[in-house]
């Protein structure tokens, strides 16, 4: 198992997957300077560096909370800050040749979290500009499918029984028996008392004047 | 997916991707790689035109002399801090280490160009010629410092690009001198600030695309 063994101005020690320990040489500085947890990293990194490949994926996983907490010092809001890791990671991997085991892996890694959280927040801001707010495009852009189709068609029933209800009472009686009880002539004119020509004129006039509304309403 | 599981997925992920890499050279062994293709350019000029020609214009111009020293250690400190500005965590400081030899550069350069002002010896010549030598001169190392830089990670991909323009133009300066054949004047002195200025603008410009480190990843 691979691991952090012994660590002085000698050098740094590290256990690999194939059983054997590797030394990574520190300057007197350098291990003054680091933090215990810091040169652990160091070290699984330089095994990393080898093909470790447990060493690896361990400084890895130790690697996410340190990533977080430099996208968070760069302001990155908290929904974002997973891409961050996610693109650090990555950059981590292809740039792995780059880091120097003599020195601080923290600030290797804080280097590279610091740049990428500043990547997407500009990545944001670009995207920001060009995108529509959400809440126009959503209105501009309504699903026929969903339950907005029947409120709107709610919304045009009781618009057009306002109207119907505006008109003068000729008109009114028209389309109420006519139009919406789907009477006859002669049922229609029996059942208000008007000839069949004053229903129909009234009707015609009725038609006219709910288009008329309902077109300038819209 | 949660955010965690997405992250142990990448990182195991990357884990079967893990192949052995030969770690980065320090950066003033990568700078003394590129200061051995300037050695070799210098080589070459000193083959064909002679040490002599030189060292007799800078008996008379030693002001020349002083700007050429100037020019080779902004290249060599330009260099260095350009291979260090690939390295993440390394000091951002080092963009200012070229700055003390530059400013002997430009001093030294200036004294010169007032000297000829004074003597009245500002005449014209095939000064142009100077411009495509120092541009010319430029293409190589730059070419060279960008395809060591892109093994690095530079994080401030412009900045760094400066400093390979300010290094490439500072070592086709000392080049210049081998083959300059003539005392310098006002005009050369321009052309030679208008040539520096193009190679740093071009490599500024072209720095954050070139300066990309190369994908590596097996998707």
């Amino acid at each position: 198992m691979s691991g952090l063994t012994a660590s002085g101005s000698m050098g740094l020690y590290v256990g690999t997957a194939h059983g054997t320990l590797a030394r990574f040489p520190l300057s007197d500085d350098a291990s003054r300077q680091l933090d215990p947890g810091d040169l652990r990293r160091a070290a699984w990194m330089a095994a990393a560096q080898t093909g470790d490949r447990r060493a690896y994926e361990q400084v890895l996983a130790e690697a996410v909370p340190l990533i977080r907490a430099a996208a968070r010092r760069q302001g990155v809001p908290t929904d974002s800050i997973d891409d961050v890791v996610q693109e650090t990671l990555l950059t981590i991997h292809r740039v792995r040749q780059t880091f120097d085991p003599s020195r601080s892996f923290d600030a290797w890694l804080n280097a590279i979290a610091s740049r990428r959280a500043i990547d997407g927040l500009r990545g944001q801001g670009r995207r920001d500009r060009r995108e529509v707010n959400d809440e126009l495009a959503y209105e501009n852009h309504p699903d026929g499918d969903d339950a907005t189709r029947d409120t709107q068609r709610a919304q045009d029933d009781a618009r057009l029984h306002e109207a119907i209800a505006g008109l003068p009472p000729g008109q009114r009686e028209a389309v109420e028996h006519l139009a919406l009880k789907e009477q006859s002539l002669a049922e229609a004119a029996q059942a208000t008392g008007r000839t069949a020509g004053a229903l129909k004129v009234n009707l015609h006039r009725a038609l006219k004047a709910l288009r008329q509304r309902i077109e300038g309403d819209a | 997916m949660s955010d965690t599981s997405r992250h142990e997925a990448l990182i195991q992920a990357l884990g079967e991707q893990l192949t052995p890499v030969r770690r980065l050279l320090s950066p003033w062994r990568r700078t003394l790689g590129w200061m051995l293709l300037v050695a070799v350019m210098a080589s070459l000029l000193l083959w064909r035109f002679g040490a002599e020609p030189m060292m007799r214009r800078w008996e008379h111009t030693p002001d020349l002399a002083i700007a050429a020293i100037g020019a080779l250690l902004t290249a060599i400190s330009a260099a260095w801090a350009a291979f260090s500005l690939g390295v993440p965590g390394r000091s951002r400081a080092w963009i200012w280490l070229p700055v003390p030899p530059a400013l002997l550069w430009i001093g030294a350069s200036g004294v010169g160009c007032l000297r000829v002002l004074l003597s009245g010896d500002a005449h014209a010549h095939t000064a142009v010629d100077c411009l495509f030598l120092i541009i010319g001169f430029s293409i190589p190392l730059s070419v060279l410092m960008i395809v060591l830089l892109r093994r690095a990670c530079p994080l401030s991909p412009v900045r760094t690009a400066v400093l390979i323009g300010l290094a490439s133009a500072g070592a086709s300066a000392v080049l210049l001198e081998i083959c300059h054949s003539f005392i310098s004047t006002g005009t050369d002195l321009a052309l030679h600030a208008l040539a520096v200025f193009i190679v740093i603008a071009v490599n500024a410009a072209m720095g954050g695309r070139l300066l990309q480190p190369r994908q590596n990843l097996r998707s």
